[in-house]
């Protein structure tokens, strides 16, 4: 069992806030979701956890079975267990998505250890078989003249092969068409369970109809503005996001 | 004992501190007594001692005496190349340090210390695994070389340069100077004046070399320049693959390194010449290379540059006949404090000849990449067809690159394609890899890899490998 704890977070971007005192506490096994309109900071939130360098915490913790882990390289955090599922992943030309999985995998084993490569293969072909990936998928380079649908499956494939403790899925505003929106939650779907947390930002509803999370989190001006269960997600949908502001205005004033 | 031409000047001993030592395969030194060492700089009387000391015939000497005068007389290329090029002090390198002059043919007589280098760089091992004939060159002359008895049977003949003089004169010199002639360039002229060393391949009409023959060039001692010359003659209907590697300790002081290879395939024939360069980042690369290809012959020029001070190396194909192909695909690598300006000529000489080249350059740091390429298709040619591709990258802001294609072609019944391209490993992507796991050494030595896959894969697959090895080392060493 493992614990993702965000402890009153403060993110900037350059000098300015973004996320303002932000606290979530995620178990393994438990999907959150977190919804909210556009630029109020779902995506930053997840970037800083995964230590992008132009994301900048001022304050508070992200603790990661107790530790702390904000004084760790992105690699760091990503080998201690944490993946992120980008929005737009970016192309590698020329190395193809096997060597890349190969390498990341290398990167996790000891100094001096070399990986089994029959090994690897196979458990490459047994998660594609899963995932219902096709073989020649893995030929390709990195994310080179995807289609968003094939994005999506390309970041499934990794997040299956690495088995994370926990899993930020950006999903925000990506114009998710309705295949690509089956690849994502299909994949959540198969590889949820006892080991897996999942921090799932969407901007619609929708994903949810796919996806049904334990927890949903309705985050606006870079705070967690409302908790409540899935059906806080339907009610979002049927009210829409003004219905919170109003909710906000008449609880400040 | 020889004695030097000069004296006061003579170290006898080859000292050095190893400076800056890092994981780097070829950085270390053995120390070294010469029994033959023709002093620090160069005159007439260095000239004529090498050429003594190799018991060379009386033409030879007088060729290497001309060319003397042409370099001496010859301004350095500063006009367009770069500055740099005078900071070599030719009055303090030493031109000819040599143990023996016969190499041995099995490594149990070679001296230790040279084996032991030769051990360390892996040149026994591959030898067994997968080549055809090995030559290791030690400073100026060959320590050892060994062609497998099959491939002597067929008629190959694999030799250094200084035995060939000796045992083959007919063939050597009939080719010898022809495709680069001494006043080429100021270091083709260096070159033929202090010569020693390289290998001399003769393939006979028909034979095709299975494995490929290789060559090793180690320089050891300090304030050294290395002045190997290779000759290759493809006969008729042959083919040949040659690989060279080369390395040298890391010292203070720069070190000199200026060959001379020149190819003949003749009609039909077949040469891939492949190099993996991986100098210390103080030596001058200053080397010329070209090929003639006769009717329906092919030239394949495959060139990996990592490492040294400054390269300069334009490798050439004069496609003499008709239906001639040549072909140079070109890696470079520019680190921190390096130069690579290297390159490619295509000479077009007759109808439907081809060429190709593909030149991929990186720029890590302060590191510079210049691509220059010649192109020329004479007005009464036809049927002559160029492809040209640089790209270029670039990992961080401070790189720079430059290209300088010149591609003429005349007449209109002959086509080129010249398509350039220059991109960034940029912090998003970097940030990725990494967030799946890789060290940011290890992203963005998986981006290069990547940015080169393509044209490693050509490569015979044990050099792939120590290809992608280097660019790891590389890339580890360029993250702060």
């Amino acid at each position: 069992m493992s614990q993702l704890e965000i402890k009153n977070l403060h993110v900037a971007i350059g000098e300015k806030e973004i996320v303002k005192g932000l606290t979530l506490t995620i178990q393994s096994g438990e999907v959150h979701a977190i919804m909210g309109p556009n630029g109020t900071g779902k995506s930053t939130l997840s970037k800083a956890i995964a230590g992008h360098p132009d994301y900048t915490i001022t304050s508070g913790e992200v603790l990661l079975d107790g530790k702390s882990i904000l004084e760790l390289e992105a690699d760091e955090r990503a080998r201690a267990g944490l993946f992120l599922a980008f929005q737009y992943p970016s192309e590698i030309p020329g190395v193809s998505i096997a060597n890349f999985l190969r390498a990341a995998q290398q990167a996790r084993m000891a100094e001096g250890e070399e990986l089994d490569a029959s090994a690897y293969y196979k458990r490459l072909y047994s998660k594609m078989d899963l995932l219902k990936i096709d073989r020649k998928f893995t030929s390709r380079s990195v994310n080179e003249g995807f289609s968003g649908g094939e994005k999506k499956r390309c970041e499934i494939l990794q997040m299956a092969m690495l088995e994370p403790k926990f899993s930020l899925m950006d999903e925000t505003d990506s114009g998710l068409d309705i295949d690509a929106l089956r690849i994502v939650a299909d994949g959540v779907n198969t590889m949820r369970g006892p080991n897996l947390g999942v921090l799932l930002i969407t901007h619609y509803q929708r994903l949810l109809d796919y996806i049904v999370p334990d927890h949903v989190h309705v985050m606006w001006d870079g705070r967690i503005v409302k908790s409540g269960d899935k059906s806080l997600a339907l009610e979002l949908e049927a009210k829409g996001y003004d219905w919170v502001k109003k909710e906000l205005a008449a609880a400040t004033a | 004992m020889s004695q030097p031409p000069e004296s006061g000047t003579l170290e006898t001993t080859t000292e050095n501190p190893v400076v800056g030592i890092d994981q780097t395969k070829g950085d270390f030194q053995y120390k070294m007594d010469y029994e033959f060492d023709a002093g620090t700089g160069l005159n007439e009387n260095t000239v004529r001692y090498i050429s003594s000391v190799k018991k060379e015939a009386p033409w030879i000497l007088d060729f290497r005496l001309k060319a003397l005068k042409t370099f001496l007389e010859k301004p350095m290329p500063t006009h367009w190349a770069t500055k740099d090029l005078e900071n070599i002090n030719f009055d303090k390198i030493r031109y000819y340090l040599a143990s023996g002059q016969k190499p041995k043919r099995t490594w149990d007589e070679v001296p230790d210390d040279i084996k032991k280098t030769f051990e360390r760089l892996g040149i026994p091992e591959q030898e067994r695994k997968f080549l055809a004939g090995v030559e290791a060159q030690f400073d100026s002359e060959a320590a050892y070389s060994n062609i497998k008895d099959l491939v002597a049977k067929q008629g190959v003949i694999f030799a250094n340069s200084t035995e060939a003089l000796r045992e083959h004169p007919e063939i050597f010199r009939k080719f010898f100077g022809k495709v680069i002639p001494t006043g080429d360039n100021k270091f083709s002229a260096l070159n033929s004046a202090v010569f020693s060393g390289g290998s001399f391949i003769y393939v006979p009409p028909g034979v095709k070399v299975a494995q490929p023959l290789q060559a090793y060039f180690r320089i050891n001692a300090e304030n050294f320049g290395q002045f190997e010359r290779t000759l290759i003659i493809a006969d008729e209907g042959s083919e040949v693959v040659y690989m060279e590697g080369c390395t040298a300790p890391k010292f203070s002081t720069s070190t000199l390194h200026s060959a001379v290879v020149e190819l003949v395939a003749l009609k039909g024939a077949k040469i891939q010449y492949i190099t993996v360069q991986n100098w210390a980042n103080n030596v001058f690369n200053l080397v010329t290379k070209r090929g003639v290809a006769h009717e329906e012959a092919e030239i394949k020029w495959i060139d990996c540059n990592i490492g040294s001070r400054l390269t300069m190396k334009y490798p050439g194909v004069v496609l003499k006949g008709r239906k001639a192909r040549g072909e140079v695909i070109s890696i470079a690598l520019a680190n921190d404090g390096q130069h690579q300006d290297t390159g490619a000529k295509m000479i077009h000489a007759a109808d439907e000849t081809t060429s190709n080249i593909v030149a991929k350059s990186i720029s890590v740091g302060q590191g510079r990449s210049t691509y220059r390429g010649l192109v020329h298709i004479p007005k009464n040619l036809k049927g002559c067809k160029n492809n040209t591709e640089c790209d270029a990258l670039l990992i961080n802001t401070n790189s720079r690159t430059d290209t300088y294609p010149a591609i003429t072609v005349r007449g209109d019944r002959n086509a080129t394609q010249h398509e350039a391209s220059v991109s960034k490993v940029n912090e998003e992507m970097i940030f990725y890899m990494q967030q799946r796991g890789l060290t940011e050494g290890q992203a963005m030595s998986l981006a290069v890899n990547g940015f080169i896959n393509d044209l490693a894969r050509q490569f015979p697959m044990e050099y792939s490998v120590e290809l992608k090895r280097l660019i790891d080392l590389e890339m580890e060493g360029s993250v702060g």
